[in-house]
């Protein structure tokens, strides 16, 4: 295949990831990263450096929109992100020591059932007002929609949030992808958080933990300009889509398709991990 | 409670911030595509082997000289550092942005992710 056939593809297969992507919170990988190495037979490192660029690019195409109408919590992210990007360098340090494979079918299990709870539980009502005294100190509250349907919400359960945040990077760093998973699924089902404050918010920090990893996959060469070329503008074009249609998207709707995209990739991690990828 | 109209003005700064950084990085990105695709469009593609990508097209200093030559790919990669920067340029408009409000919890705590993300840039 020739430069000239290779590029469109990969264009496309990444407008798809990052539509995906900035709907659920989940980043581009999940799509790019079995996509680039099963369809198009690319390098498993190649295709970890561009999965890096999809987040990055996912992350920060579909926030610009998301803070802006008010989806994305600022103070919840940057309170949470002290527990991811701690938890990421202490994975990196862990990951010498930890059977990689064996945690890789853990988690996939792990994320095969919340896949599983996101969809049976909820009655969608009204937002949760949490009164929690350190959720209030820290002003983890914010407000949806505008007019006269102004809804209030306040976080619950901030320090297991902030734990599972915690076990969300450390799982980042040990295993490259799936953080955003445990993200939205901290949010949501532990802090009570809106459904689309939980994914946009998770979009909106996903693009810090990837680029503190940035580094290190730069050095070791994982990231191929040609390739991470038509990765990052498909991602953009596609994020920017998912972006417009959030707002007008049905809670129920996107948790189902939150459900069907970590249930696929709980499957990728214990494919993985089996095969001892 | 609710967001008060110092995090409003905050919010519009973050959100242009991230779409002049996603927009910037994109054209860059774009531009060194299409020289890119001219020039090698017809060759085969050869990500099958990993190879390890030549320091040229990581280290800044090495990406910065071919910039000035047209090197299509350190063009793309110039793009890809400035798409790596705006989440961490975010973390910094953020902290600057609370200490306007006078939210000295939250100036900490972006303080604190800058710091764990400097670890993780440089010392790591």
């Amino acid at each position: 295949m020739t430069i000239l056939e290779f590029t469109p593809i990969v264009f496309v297969i990444s407008l798809f990831a990052g539509f995906l992507g900035s709907l659920t919170g989940l980043g581009g990988g999940v799509v790019v990263t079995p996509a680039l190495t099963i369809l198009l037979g690319v390098d498993i490192r190649y295709a970890i450096g561009a999965s890096l660029v999809s987040v990055i690019a996912t992350s920060s195409g579909a926030a610009a929109a998301y803070v802006r109408d008010g989806y994305s919590n600022m103070r919840i992210g940057m309170f949470l992100e002290i527990a991811t990007t701690l938890g990421a360098v202490y994975g990196a340090f862990l990951a010498t020591h930890v059977p990689v494979s064996a945690l890789s079918i853990v988690f996939g299990v792990v994320l095969l059932h919340s896949a599983w709870q996101s969809n049976r539980q909820h009655k969608e009502g009204a937002p949760h007002l949490a009164n929690d005294p350190l959720s209030r100190r820290l002003r983890l509250e914010g407000s949806l929609g505008g007019g006269t349907t102004i809804e209030k919400y306040r976080a619950g359960r901030v320090k297991t949030g902030f734990s599972i945040m915690f076990a969300a990077g450390t799982l980042s760093g040990l295993l490259g992808i799936g953080s955003g998973a445990l993200k939205v699924i901290a949010m949501d089902q532990a802090m009570r958080i809106p459904f689309k404050v939980s994914t946009a918010t998770s979009n909106f920090m996903i693009g810090v933990t990837a680029a503190a990893s940035a580094g290190i996959y730069l050095s070791r060469g994982y990231i191929a300009p040609g390739l991470a070329m038509p990765v990052m503008l498909g991602v953009l074009c596609g994020s920017l889509m998912g972006a417009r249609l959030l707002p007008r998207m049905e809670v129920k709707t996107l948790r189902r398709v939150f459900g069907v995209v970590v249930g696929v990739m709980a499957i990728e991690m214990i494919v993985k991990g089996i095969t001892g990828g | 409670m609710a967001t008060s109209s110092g995090d409003k003005r905050l919010e519009r700064v973050i959100s242009n911030l991230l779409r002049t950084g996603v927009l910037l990085s994109g054209l860059v990105v774009l531009l060194g595509g299409i020289l890119y695709m001219v020039r090698y469009g017809n060759n085969p593609v050869a990500y099958a082997q990993f190879h390890g990508e030549p320091e040229i097209y990581w280290s800044l200093s090495a990406i910065l000289k071919p910039v000035s030559e047209l090197k299509s790919r350190s063009i793309i990669q110039l793009g890809l550092l400035l798409l790596i920067a705006t989440p961490v340029a975010r973390v910094v408009f953020c902290l600057v942005g609370f200490a306007f409000e006078r939210d000295w919890t939250y100036v900490a705590i972006s303080a604190g992710v800058l710091i764990v993300l400097a670890i993780s840039l440089f010392v790591l």
